[in-house]
């Protein structure tokens, strides 16, 4: 019967994940403290290593990328009430659409010829590894968690089996393709910078992070603004209203997943096109993942997505900083942190609201109340 | 006064509870007597069942005190209540449907680590329970083969078998016919003859005259009254809880039904286990009637009006509209929406409103896609709030903010935007379910007035509601649903409460109709 405490929008948006932030940093510290090390060397270090150098934000904006994409995919899913875990594996196979387009076309046409070839290969490649556990889910009502995990597991498998077998480049150890032709490399920021006359410290950061914040407008509108994302989130949020006015919920789903795999399936466009220029084993590394949790923190907005793919790219670049220059803390020490941001902005949310919803007194006077007082929570 | 002498066997001092900005509790006192049957009445949202609450310990009151037989009592939870010797009989069951009743009766205090011993212990003692009290159930058959009447007597055995000598029982005549409901009240009144003392929570007047020795009524929070019913009459009371006067009855003039509008023929529904539901049910609807389906809830009401609304597909049968016959042509609840046939569904909550939307968003659910509130594939969000504005202030919804959530309203102003939703399209046919079910009676007066004007116009209505008062109100033709079969047709004038009743319990009238 415990109602979820309403705090205003400011609060809720800004405030919360704020002390959730903290409070995951603050365990952190505890744990660097009982490693021998000085926590506050260390935020200083993870901070200045994510943004107090051009090199640093630059890295720290190309990981971001990388999690705008697959929290935008997993937020899609997410509002037509599915949980979509298969954004690794439908990134790591949209990349090889667009790897493929990479090495098909990277020498024999211009950029703006294969970027939009690229960006298509990828969104269809992972839209296609996002059907089948759609299909399944909408006509049989196999779970589609289950099924999502599993095909993260095929793709793996069918990745490391194209890279071993077909993909590699001959006459090499390592399972990686061939590298791409001049013309499928994204521009980076830095050259992009250079051209115009701006110094800017080299980094992988590049195009890709354009074609991520273009999609995560697209996002936007498309779901609060169209008559089909209507559709989209009524059918998440009740499935029986859906019915009721005429939308087929597992038309829904299907279009759902098809799109956020699409969006999963573009971050080969930042990783490989962008920085790598190779196809390579388990190019995605996690994103997939922490996707899950930019979109849990971000409450599935495109702009809440945004700010929280920076701040896990933050992670990210400034922990490997701290792995780099703190012998004590390892890069297992940047997966807990991160995992104590998971912990408490996503399954730990409810830990402060309620204290914090308590010392609110003023927070009557701006959501005005239903005469009849008939609004007792249930 | 008889009562003074002894210590009563309830008595709540000043009870003030809050959740977040709403004052449910507002220094409520009261005193329930040994061996009488005390009624709570007040509308939905009165804070009746935060009391209830409050007494059987689910919610911890902010200030006051609880008195049970003269000593105070600080009940933190149910296991607390229980102890001083509260019992509750919700109004969902909270039964283990596959346990038998004897499984259920001992669930929780079983009284060891193996069964046997308890198990005895308890059919002896509740043999001697449904003897005294009349309370004669099966031990030994498994709770979902009982019939409704019975399940409640299982909750009622359950809580005299923790030692309850309070009694509250929570609406605990909504899913009863009028002859099961007669015998729960003779239950009650052998209980109270025996000593207990038993607190009805209803918003039936009509119960609460027939049952009750004194009567406390509750509005927005605060006791308004508490009189001995013997004294008072269902309109003061009605007055009471609304705070004005009001119409209990709905006044209109004698239905002119025209051309049929909605022909059903032999329509079978069966669930996803492959049972029938509704059972080759055939009935016209004329254009300027108000037709009723009056039945125990769960009989095949809310399947039949699923099946005409498109959201159930029928295995057998015609529904026949516009020259369209919808169960062969496949055609859907958008499709059926098309040709005129409007739905208000019977569980608002789970199906007529998505409870996260702004009241906007949901005043054009099913309706998503019409011009009126799109340019393209765009949603014309100017036209859509403008829309939603104008069936507030047609429909009273109050408060009239289109961009509050729906949940923030209270169950009268939702129904109200949803059947200003459903008539705002001028639909041919309207199909209402539970037309008032969570509606408060200010907002009740207005909904029936709204459904009569609709039958005035010309529209053809079918109002499907377990309550048999709301039935004989509204409907000028009644027809009665027992076991997915339709078991009488009644002319409103031949209707009689004794009559629907016979029939809801599944006695066919003698011939056809």
């Amino acid at each position: 019967m415990s109602a979820s405490a309403k705090l205003p929008r400011w609060a809720e948006l800004g405030l919360l994940p704020l002390i959730n932030l903290a409070a995951a940093l603050i365990l952190s510290g505890v744990v660097v403290k009982i490693l021998g090390e000085s926590p506050w060397a260390a935020l200083k270090l993870l901070v200045s290593g994510a943004l107090g150098t051009q090199e640093g934000i630059g890295y720290t904006l190309y990981y971001a990328t990388n999690f705008i994409f697959t929290g935008l995919g997993v937020a899609v899913a997410y509002h037509a009430g599915l949980f979509n875990i298969g954004c690794e594996g439908q990134a790591y196979i949209g990349g090889l659409g667009s790897g493929l387009v990479a090495l098909w076309l990277g020498d024999r046409a211009p950029l703006l010829v294969v970027l939009p070839v690229a960006i298509m290969a990828g969104a269809a490649f992972g839209a296609a590894w996002a059907l089948i556990p759609a299909w399944l889910q909408a006509r049989r009502g196999s779970h589609i968690v289950i099924t999502t995990i599993m095909f993260n597991f095929i793709a793996a498998s069918l990745m490391t089996y194209l890279l071993v077998n077909v993909l590699i480049k001959p006459g090499q150890q390592s399972p990686e393709s061939r590298e791409f032709g001049a013309n499928a490399a994204l521009p980076a920021v830095h050259e992009v910078c250079a051209q115009v006359g701006i110094t800017f410290s080299p980094s992988p950061w590049n195009l890709a992070f354009a074609i991520a914040l273009l999609a995560a407008a697209l996002v936007w509108v498309l779901v609060w603004r169209t008559r089909w994302g209507y559709a989209l989130r009524v059918a998440g949020q009740n499935q029986s209203a859906a019915v009721y006015a005429g939308i087929s919920p597992s038309r829904i789903i299907i279009q759902a997943m098809l799109l956020s795999g699409a969006l999963a399936g573009c971050l080969g466009l930042n990783e490989l096109l962008g920085s790598q220029h190779r196809i390579l084993i388990d190019f995605p590394s996690g994103a997939g993942f922490v996707g899950i949790a930019v979109a849990l923190m971000g409450r599935n907005h495109p702009v809440g997505i945004l700010v929280a793919a920076v701040l896990f790219g933050a992670l990210a670049q400034g922990g490997s900083q701290l792995a780099f220059d703190l012998p004590k803390i390892n890069r297992d020490m940047v997966v807990v942190i991160q995992g104590l941001v998971i912990l408490f902005c996503g399954a730990l949310d409810n830990v402060f609201r309620a204290p914090l919803a308590k010392v609110w007194p003023g927070r009557l006077a701006r959501s005005p109340q239903p005469s009849g007082g008939t609004s007792v929570p249930r | 006064m008889v009562e003074k002498s002894v210590a009563p066997a309830l008595e709540l001092r000043a009870i003030d509870k809050r959740f977040g900005t709403v004052h449910a509790n507002r220094s409520l006192s009261f005193a329930v007597a040994p061996g009488s049957i005390h009624g709570l009445i007040g509308e939905n949202g009165a804070g009746k069942s935060t009391l209830m609450n409050i007494v059987y310990g689910f919610h911890r009151a902010d200030s006051g005190e609880i008195y049970v037989h003269g000593r105070r009592v600080d009940l933190g939870s149910p296991q607390d209540a229980i102890r001083a010797g509260i019992g509750m009989v919700h109004q969902h069951f909270m039964l283990v449907e596959n346990f038998t009743v004897l499984e259920n009766v001992v669930l929780g205090v079983e009284g060891g680590a193996l069964l046997a011993g308890g198990l005895a212990r308890a059919r002896r003692e509740l043999e001697k329970l449904a003897c005294d009290y009349a309370l004669a159930v099966p031990l030994d058959t498994v709770v979902s083969e009982l019939p409704v009447g019975l399940q409640q007597r299982v909750e009622i055995l359950k809580a005299l078998y923790r030692g309850a000598q309070i009694l509250i029982l929570d609406e605990p005549t909504a899913v009863l016919t009028p002859q099961e409901a007669d015998a729960l009240f003779n239950m009650l009144r052998r209980l109270r003859d025996e000593g207990k003392s038993v607190i009805l929570v209803t918003h039936k007047l009509r119960e609460i005259m027939v049952i009750t020795d004194r009567v406390t009524v509750m509005r927005q929070g605060v006791i308004v009254g508490e009189v001995a019913t013997a004294t008072t009459s269902p309109r003061e009371l009605a007055e009471k809880m609304v705070g004005r006067a009001v119409l209990l009855r709905v006044e209109k003039k004698l239905a002119q039904p025209g051309a049929t509008l909605l022909a059903v023929r032999d329509l079978e529904v069966r669930d996803r286990l492959g049972v029938a539901r509704v059972k080759g049910v055939s009935f016209d609807l004329r254009a300027g009637e108000i037709v009723g389906v009056a039945g125990v809830s769960g009989n095949g009401q809310s399947e039949l009006l699923e099946a005409l609304a498109g959201i159930r597909l029928p295995t057998r049968g015609s529904i026949t509209l516009q020259h369209h016959d919808l169960v062969r042509e496949h055609l859907g609840p958008r499709e059926r929406r098309a040709l005129g046939l409007a739905h208000v569904p019977e569980d608002r909550l789970r199906m007529g409103v998505v409870t996260n939307f702004s009241a906007e968003d949901n005043a054009i659910l099913g309706y998503h896609d019409r011009a009126e509130c799109t340019r393209g594939g765009w949603l014309d969000r100017t036209a859509i709030r403008k829309a939603c504005e104008g069936k507030m202030a047609a429909h009273d919804v109050r408060p009239p903010l289109p961009s509050l959530r729906i949940a923030a309203f209270s169950g009268g102003n939702q129904q109200k935007l949803v059947l200003a939703r459903e008539i705002d399209v001028d639909p041919r046919v309207l199909l209402v379910g539970q037309p008032t079910r969570g509606v408060d009676i200010g907002a009740i007066e207005f909904i029936h007035k709204k459904l009569v004007a609709l039958r005035d116009a010309g529209k053809a209505l079918l109002i499907v509601s377990v309550e048999l008062d709301e039935i004989l109100g509204l409907a000028d033709r009644i027809l009665v649903m027992n076991a997915g079969e339709i078991v009488g047709e009644l002319l409103r004038a031949d209707a009689t409460e004794e009559k629907m009743g016979l029939l809801m319990a599944g006695v066919k009238s003698e011939g056809p109709a």
